[in-house]
């Protein structure tokens, strides 16, 4: 905080001492290895930096990192976070979380948290499954799905946790996967580079209770006709030489098409600036899981007032208006009387 | 002399309450006020369940508590008269609004017969007044129409009742004009009916004389009317000031909690950022982020609340930051009674977290100190590290008294130091920060707020290696860090003012300990068992946890212990716990303080009764 000139970082001044303790092969992995390569590009430094965490195997995360931490309660991240954001402009807070933790326990901290406009960070790896209490179904786990707890399939609807963010009306919203760093390291500089609450959903595989789970949209071989890439201001195109296509329709919402079929000029071109979060999230209900063509990259980015600096402007504003406050015309600012 | 305002929800009976207390302030009296009202913001007019009250007592001498049985019951409909009678005095002042007693009132009250007419109440003085029409006839010439003068009559009772005791009326008439004066034909309205209530005692031959209650005997100083919610709010912003801590709030709305929320919201000036969070766990949440950012945290609540911000509040014990859990407690279980007053809630601050969770518990025993309390719970935290359990109740939090105001300068420092150093060489050699090296007398752990260049450390709710702060499962390091969770709030009694024994010191025949609001009811009722001749003495704990370190001495220095509380007798179990002593239980949970004369009859019970 004293020097003015942000030290030339590396990777490793940003990862700690302690020995990370993922299973071997899990997603985690590479976005903690993202993160940590990401940090020293950002122009930040390690102790204006925060990470802050709940419960779960994503929760690990900020033991990892060579910053400010807190590995807190189950849920509660953002609720700690939007104190720690509101107390603390000068940080950049981040929080990691699960499906687990932000859907189900801590579902209502996230919505307000984004509802609020914070200015924090938040990766929410998505693995749809429990995997620290060892397989139960998570509020992203497929309808019918067979875990521990539910043996005979799962009955729960599932949440689709960019339309949450989005019915929630996030400043930022997006999605990348722990198979592509590159994407990875692109999202997450845009969602920190954000004012506001950014929400970025990664999927991120958990190989020993739900291996596989994101496979079918995002393994290398089926990439190109699975991914849908979004590009701000570009019409949405995608597969091999992009024959196809994300079109609006009045009657169905967004609908994959053959670009042969409608003609490139009926495509739609993809804005994350638009105001009203209608159209991203028709865009966010274009595929009902992983087994569909499923859009990655920002969803929404709009400029909204954030609360934190709107609080502190509120209180510069009451200073500059009528001084500091002074403790002893408090106790005296109801009536008063003299006793002699 | 103790009058209670009783009338409808919607009748205005806390403004008159409230304005009669001001009044009678300004004049000097002594005085302790006690509101009454239900749940309900608006139960159906005119029924039992929407009569609420307010009760306050004045006096020309120093007095501790709202009063036992009213002198004097203003009743503005038979609801009110029916609910409130019971409790005034035998051979009390009945003043009625004559005008609500018509048939349908009556039914609506339960009543068959007419009360007023049918002798049932002979036994008292009773003055019925037209209240309704006399209002709408003083305000029928500013073009009032008659179903609006009809809500000015509780400024027609406040003029009557400011008239037959003597109150200046120049504060009540400003203070009209100020709080009306968006509204002019509503202030007009309402300083008519005021003055004719006025006039209408003064010259209607029903009151041959008005009572006086002359100005109390107080010590010399600057004095306001406080409440114990407005002294907390204040008591906060002292503490950050006193700290250099900004002030953080992490709030969710719940009664009697709320005021508090609602009197810091209005002090940006003093850097206080108040949040009104989504839930109660989003409330004390916010409040640790804040703290572990290095602001005051604080978050305000009542019962229910306390049970949602349990796990939180054992997070801020494994984080070791300092952290104020403010409880204004309530009539329990559940929602239970939402505006009555309790105190049952000293258990689960002691014991309502899973693990062994210990934290420093205080409480204030009056609303006056309610400011002077939250310093001392601010001041433990800062030094120690560790959230504190600040315990109110219902009735301090409404209740209101005069409170010769403090010198400022006479406050305490309460400020700290943060880490800006390494303070561990590493087996490697390196210079390193361990965030959870403690202070050798304190236990305090060291404290770096992030921004700190080259301290960065996490640290979280997993149990942590003794020093550095790394996660650990070791066994005999959790063993050592459950004992040293322990041994620092054990060792705040140090730190703390040894109980102090009031009354006969030296001869008494019985102690009476209490904690909380009990106090004004437990010095009426013990100095009222002296007045009979009874040895009595008192010590009244505001440090709950750790217990003063002189208090088992006390405790054993006397025949017979008596340990009054608005529960079934938490402090007493401690006590019995803890110093092996037979404390004797009195309890009261119906909603409302002790009287005078209940903790008399219990002392003169316990001794065998009049000597």
């Amino acid at each position: 905080m004293t020097d003015t000139l942000i030290p030339v970082t590396t990777r490793k001044d940003w990862s700690s001492d302690q020995e990370v303790r993922w299973c071997p092969g899990c997603g985690d992995y590479s976005i903690l290895a993202a993160v940590q390569m990401l940090m020293p590009d950002l122009g930040l430094r390690r102790e204006d930096t925060v990470f802050v965490s709940g419960i779960g195997c994503a929760a690990r995360f900020p033991y990892y990192m060579n910053t400010y931490g807190m590995h807190s309660i189950h849920g509660r991240a953002p609720a700690i976070a939007t104190g720690l954001a509101m107390a603390r402009p000068d940080l950049h807070v981040w929080v990691v979380t699960g499906d687990g933790d932000s859907m189900s326990i801590g579902g209502n901290h996230l919505i307000h948290a984004m509802r609020r406009n914070i200015n924090i960070t938040i990766l929410m790896f998505n693995n749809q499954i429990y995997g620290l209490t060892k397989g139960q179904y998570s509020p992203t786990s497929e309808l019918g799905k067979v875990t521990k707890s539910t043996p005979f399939g799962s009955l729960d609807h599932p949440f689709n946790p960019l339309s949450l963010a989005i019915g929630a009306e996030a400043s930022f919203v997006a999605r990348t996967h722990d198979m592509d760093r590159a994407h990875m390291l692109e999202i997450f500089r845009r969602a920190h580079e954000h004012k506001g609450s950014a929400f970025v959903e990664v999927f991120q595989n958990c190989n020993v209770f739900n291996d596989g789970a994101f496979e079918g949209v995002t393994a290398k071989q089926v990439r190109e006709e699975m991914l849908i890439p979004l590009h701000h201001g570009e019409p949405i195109r995608f597969g091999a030489d992009g024959h196809l296509g994300v079109m609006l329709d009045a009657q169905a919402g967004a609908r994959v098409v053959e670009v042969a079929d409608v003609g490139e000029d009926a495509l739609m071109v993809h804005d994350e600036t638009r105001v009203d979060p209608s159209v991203a999230f028709l865009l966010s209900r274009l595929a009902r899981g992983p087994s569909e063509p499923t859009p990655i990259g920002v969803f929404r980015a709009v400029d909204r007032l954030e609360y934190g600096s709107e609080v502190n402007l509120q209180l510069a504003q009451s200073v500059a208006d009528k001084g500091p406050g002074n403790l002893e015309d408090l106790l005296r600012s109801g009536a008063t009387w003299e006793v002699a | 002399m103790i009058i209670r305002f009783a009338g409808d929800s919607g009748d205005g009976m806390q403004l008159t309450g409230d304005r009669f207390t001001s009044a009678s302030a300004l004049f000097g009296n002594d005085l302790a006020t006690m509101p009454d009202f239900p749940a309900e913001i608006r139960a159906p007019a005119g029924t039992l369940a929407g009569v609420s009250a307010f009760q306050v007592h004045i006096s020309d001498h120093d007095i501790t508590t709202p009063g036992d049985e009213p002198n004097v019951l203003v009743a503005m409909n038979p609801a009110a008269l029916r609910n409130e009678l019971p409790r005034l005095e035998a051979g009390g002042t009945v003043i009625v609004n004559e005008d609500a007693f018509d048939e349908r009132n009556l039914t609506k009250a339960g009543y068959t017969d007419n009360p007023l007419t049918d002798g049932s109440l002979e036994a008292f003085t009773v003055f019925e007044v037209p209240m309704t029409s006399l209002t709408q006839g003083a305000v029928e010439p500013l073009g009032v129409k008659p179903r609006d003068a009809e809500r000015s009559k509780n400024f027609f009772a406040l003029g009557l009742v400011s008239w037959m005791y003597t109150r200046p009326v120049e504060g009540t008439i400003a203070w009209i004009e100020q709080r009306f004066s968006a509204k002019p034909q509503v202030a007009a309205a309402n300083l008519a009916a005021f003055k004719a209530g006025h006039a209408f005692g003064e010259t209607a031959e029903l009151f041959d004389h008005p009572y006086i209650v002359d100005p109390a005997a107080l010590p010399a100083g600057t004095y306001t009317n406080i409440n114990g919610n407005t002294a907390l709010a204040w008591g906060l912003i002292a503490a950050s000031q006193l700290s250099q801590l900004p002030l953080f709030l992490g709030s969710y709305p719940i009664t009697p909690a709320s005021d508090i929320l609602h009197e810091l919201s209005k002090h940006k000036r003093f850097g206080v950022r108040t949040l009104q969070a989504e839930d109660e766990i989003a409330g004390i949440g916010a409040a640790i982020g804040a703290a572990y950012g290095g602001h005051l945290g604080v978050t305000t609540t009542s019962g229910p609340g306390m049970a949602l911000k349990a796990e939180s509040m054992g997070l801020a014990v494994s984080l070791e930051l300092p952290l104020l859990i403010i409880d204004i407690q309530r009539g329990g279980p559940s929602t239970g009674l939402p505006t009555k007053t309790e105190a049952a809630d000293l258990l689960m601050a002691f014991y309502g977290r899973h693990g062994e969770c210990p934290l420093p518990i205080i409480a204030s025993h009056s609303p006056s100190s309610c400011f002077f309390v939250a310093i001392e719970a601010a001041r433990i935290a800062i030094k120690y590290r560790t959230p504190v359990i600040l315990l109110s109740d219902g009735y301090l939090a409404n209740g209101t008294e005069p409170w010769r105001l403090p010198d400022v300068a006479d406050l305490p420092d309460i400020s700290t130091t943060f880490a800006t150093e390494p303070n561990h060489t590493n087996e490697k050699g390196e210079e390193v920060f361990w965030p959870y090296l403690r202070d050798p007398e304190t236990l305090a752990r060291a404290w770096a707020l992030p921004g700190t260049p080259g301290l960065m450390h996490r640290i979280g709710g997993l149990e942590k290696e003794d020093g550095s702060g790394n996660v650990s499962y070791d066994s005999d390091n959790h063993e050592r860090m459950v004992h040293l969770r322990a041994e620092k709030i054990a060792r705040i009694a140090d730190d703390i003012p040894e109980a102090v024994v009031e009354g006969d010191v030296d001869d008494a025949e019985l102690l009476v300990v209490g904690w909380g609001s009990t106090w004004g009811s437990i010095d009426a009722g013990a100095n009222r068992a002296r007045a009979r001749g009874r040895k009595i003495a008192r010590v009244h704990l505001t440090h709950l946890n750790p217990f003063p370190r002189n208090l088992g001495d006390i405790l054993k220095a006397y025949p017979k212990v008596l340990v009054p509380e608005m529960n079934l007798g938490q402090l007493s179990r401690l006590l019995r716990a803890e110093f092996l002593i037979d404390a004797r239980s009195v309890t009261k949970v119906r909603g409302v303080p002790f009287t005078a004369s209940e903790l008399e009859q219990a002392i003169l019970d316990t001794l065998g009764g009049l000597r």
